[in-house]
């Protein structure tokens, strides 16, 4: 029991801490809050601005967390999946590693369509996937406290926690990119922009592979 | 690709402005007649150098007869978008067209003077990949690295209308037509846009046969030449509006959109009004319907001149024409720089008020009757022709030489390839520096400049100016 707890407040602490990573990334859009509030020359634009790259975001995990609730039912595979779910995961890590091209698709999106271009942004670049172990690891320790549920109502549970997983990975994402953003627009200046602007195409692609791994370890140990 | 962006991207233009001054240029150099290769040469700007103002070192191509024109950067401020993704290319490479022979060089900058070809592209693979031919203007953007074409396809490149290619801005490929819906489209020129309002603006010169042998008068006289600029949504690649200057205003040339991005207008030079001889500037701009307004704000009138002294081309008009044929922007929008290459004069507006533009500086320099002489004594040929701006908007560079053939025209008797640049007064003016004046080498012509970080027609923001 003690452990469990443990382990869901670690994996709690994981889609926090996934958030932060994700927001800091100027590629998953932080700096077009900035742009939009400069160029609306409106403080209110830069949160509406930020709700779109939330929304798109949310969208992007919510699109790759479900159909992974719908498989958690089959619950005699739960092993199997988790471990495909690792390798999956892994797979891409090593896609982004070898493919260092940026997707061309984004760069045809208008600039006003925030929320595809943060849905599409957060895709191509597996931001979901991220998630994925983690949510399967959480899926584990509630199953095992309902295990004696039906289907259906194991489903609901399973369902409800992808949301939740969702909203708050999106949640903390958006106050870390949010907080830079406001940052640079109220105080440090669009020179800090590009001096914020890290490449983290590489080790993002290794944090892909790391989760990976953990959700194929956590899998075979039990959580 | 870096760890962090090149430090020559710069978020908005005021950024730019206040960067480190420029160190090198990069200076077309061509042979009118193909008797020897083209080339780029790498001037020194380095304040305090002691090579300041001399070529410094040259690259010099293979090929004979390419025919040297405009060129451009493989990356610019335009990276530092985050919805094209690619924030961590180098501004390393140099896109060098050959206008007459349809080959594109890849030369790599990253030390100016070991500057190298680091790719070929042939003509075969142009034609073969987009059905266009005579690329010209460069512009880096949000899909990759596009390059306007003069021509369409075939041998005379009339078989279709040219237009504007995409090339893959890392491995330099050609990936093909950028067009889905070119509308009323069917000459070329330049083109810029602004990326963050997502629109962009092409123009029009001619198709090849009406300049590749020289200027066709029975052409222009029946305003044959294009009069009309093109309006696009750009991520779309759709032309949504083409405006007609009207069609006594021939050659539209040179697209100049403001630089902050929150700004819709912009300014299109045109080379002769042929009811007049006047040359002209059009100010162009978006309506509060998002309807494309254009207004002419400058005129530049001709001015008599004696037959015996004009060549046989202008005879018949008894004056000299302005002939506006290159105009740059600088980047606080606040000077717009106008080439007379007829009446041998360079004209300085403050745009401020984009709709009311002032004189507030001019530099008289050759000219095909007043031939003035540079201050250091010098001869200078042609009249002053491609125009390139510093960041800090302090230093104006220009070359002297139009296109072969037509400098033949225009000026039978003149021969020479020059750069000067002038100082820009605190409260505008002009002023020729006696000391910065560059020949280039015997039988070479020189056309666009390029200047070390980025300059004034080059790069393209995604963050307002505040």
């Amino acid at each position: 029991m003690i452990s469990d707890l443990t382990s869901v407040t670690a994996l709690w602490g994981a889609v926090i801490f996934s958030g932060i990573y994700h927001g800091i990334n100027p590629g998953m859009g932080w700096p077009l809050a900035v742009s939009a509030a400069l160029m609306e020359r409106k403080h209110k634009a830069m949160p509406r601005a930020l709700a779109m790259l939330a929304l798109g975001h949310f969208l992007a995990m919510i699109g790759i967390l479900l159909p992974f609730s719908l498989m958690v039912v089959l619950i005699e595979w739960e092993l199997e999946i988790r471990v495909a779910a690792g390798i999956l995961v892994i797979a891409m890590g090593v896609y982004l590693l070898i493919n260092r091209r940026h997707p061309k698709i984004l760069a045809r999106v208008h600039p006003a369509r925030l929320v595809l271009w943060s849905f599409l942004a957060a895709m191509a670049h597996g931001a979901g996937l991220m998630l994925v172990p983690i949510y399967l690891g959480l899926c584990a320790v509630g199953a095992d406290e309902a295990g004696h549920l039906a289907a259906q109502s194991l489903m609901g549970n399973t369902v409800a926690m992808a949301f939740a997983v969702a909203a708050v990975h999106t949640l903390s994402m958006t106050v870390a990119g949010g907080a830079i953003a406001v940052a640079i627009y109220m105080w440090l200046g669009l020179k800090f922009l590009s001096r914020t602007w890290f490449n983290l195409d590489f080790v993002w692609a290794l944090s892909l592979i790391l989760v990976g791994t953990f959700g194929i370890y956590s899998a075979y140990s039990g959580h | 690709m870096n760890l962090r962006p090149d430090p020559t991207f710069h978020a908005s233009p005021k950024l730019a402005m206040e960067a480190p001054v420029e160190n090198y240029a990069f200076t077309v150099m061509l042979s009118p007649d193909g008797s020897q290769s083209d080339g780029i040469a790498v001037i020194d700007l380095k304040p305090g150098s002691d090579t300041y103002g001399e070529i410094v070192h040259q690259v010099i191509v293979p090929n004979k007869g390419d025919e040297f024109h405009h060129f451009g950067w493989n990356a610019c401020s335009s990276s530092l978008s985050p919805l094209s993704g690619h924030a961590f290319l180098e501004r390393r490479y140099l896109i060098v067209p050959g206008i007459r022979s349809s080959r594109i060089y890849i030369i790599d900058v990253k030390e100016p003077l070991k500057a190298h070809i680091h790719k070929t592209i042939e003509p075969e693979e142009l034609f073969s990949k987009t059905g266009y031919s005579r690329p010209h203007t460069i512009h880096c953007g949000p899909e990759g690295i596009y390059v306007s074409c003069l021509g369409g396809g075939g041998k005379d490149g009339t078989d279709g209308p040219p237009g504007i290619f995409i090339m893959d801005c890392e491995t330099f490929e050609i990936i093909g037509q950028y067009e889905m819906d070119r509308g009323k489209q069917d000459k070329h020129y330049d083109f810029w846009w602004n990326l963050p309002q997502d629109y962009m603006v092409s123009s029009e010169w001619g198709l090849p046969p009406q300049f590749e042998n020289g200027i066709v008068p029975e052409d222009l006289l029946s305003n044959k030449y294009g009069h009309s600029i093109h309006f696009w949504d750009l991520r779309a690649r759709k032309n949504i509006q083409t405006m007609d200057f009207g069609e006594q205003y021939q050659m539209a040339l040179e697209i100049r959109p403001a630089h902050d991005p929150t700004k819709s207008y912009g300014f299109c030079g045109v080379v002769v009004d042929t009811t007049n001889l006047q040359g002209a500037i059009f100010t162009w701009w978006r309506d509060d319907d998002g309807v494309w307004q254009s207004k002419k704000t400058i005129t530049i009138d001709p001015v008599p001149a004696d037959a015996d002294d004009l060549p046989d081309l202008l005879k018949g008009f008894g004056a000299v024409p302005p002939l506006v044929t290159d105009i740059d922007l600088s980047l606080d929008d606040k000077y717009l720089y106008v080439a007379c290459w007829g009446l041998g004069e360079m004209h300085q507006y403050d745009v401020t008020d984009p709709m009311n533009p002032v004189l507030a500086g001019k530099v008289e320099l050759g000219g095909i009757v007043t031939d003035t002489k540079h201050p250091n004594g010098k001869d200078f040929a042609y009249g002053p022709q491609m125009v390139e701006i510093s960041r800090d908007g302090k230093r104006v560079y220009w070359t002297n030489s139009l296109y072969s053939t037509w400098d033949d025209q225009f000026y039978p008797n003149d021969e020479g390839g020059q750069m000067v640049m002038a100082d820009v007064g605190e409260n505008g003016g002009l002023t020729l520096n006696k000391d910065f004046y560059i020949d280039f080498p015997k039988g070479l012509r020189s056309h666009q400049i390029r200047l070390e970080g980025g300059d004034c027609s080059t790069d393209s923001f995604c963050y307002p100016s505040v």
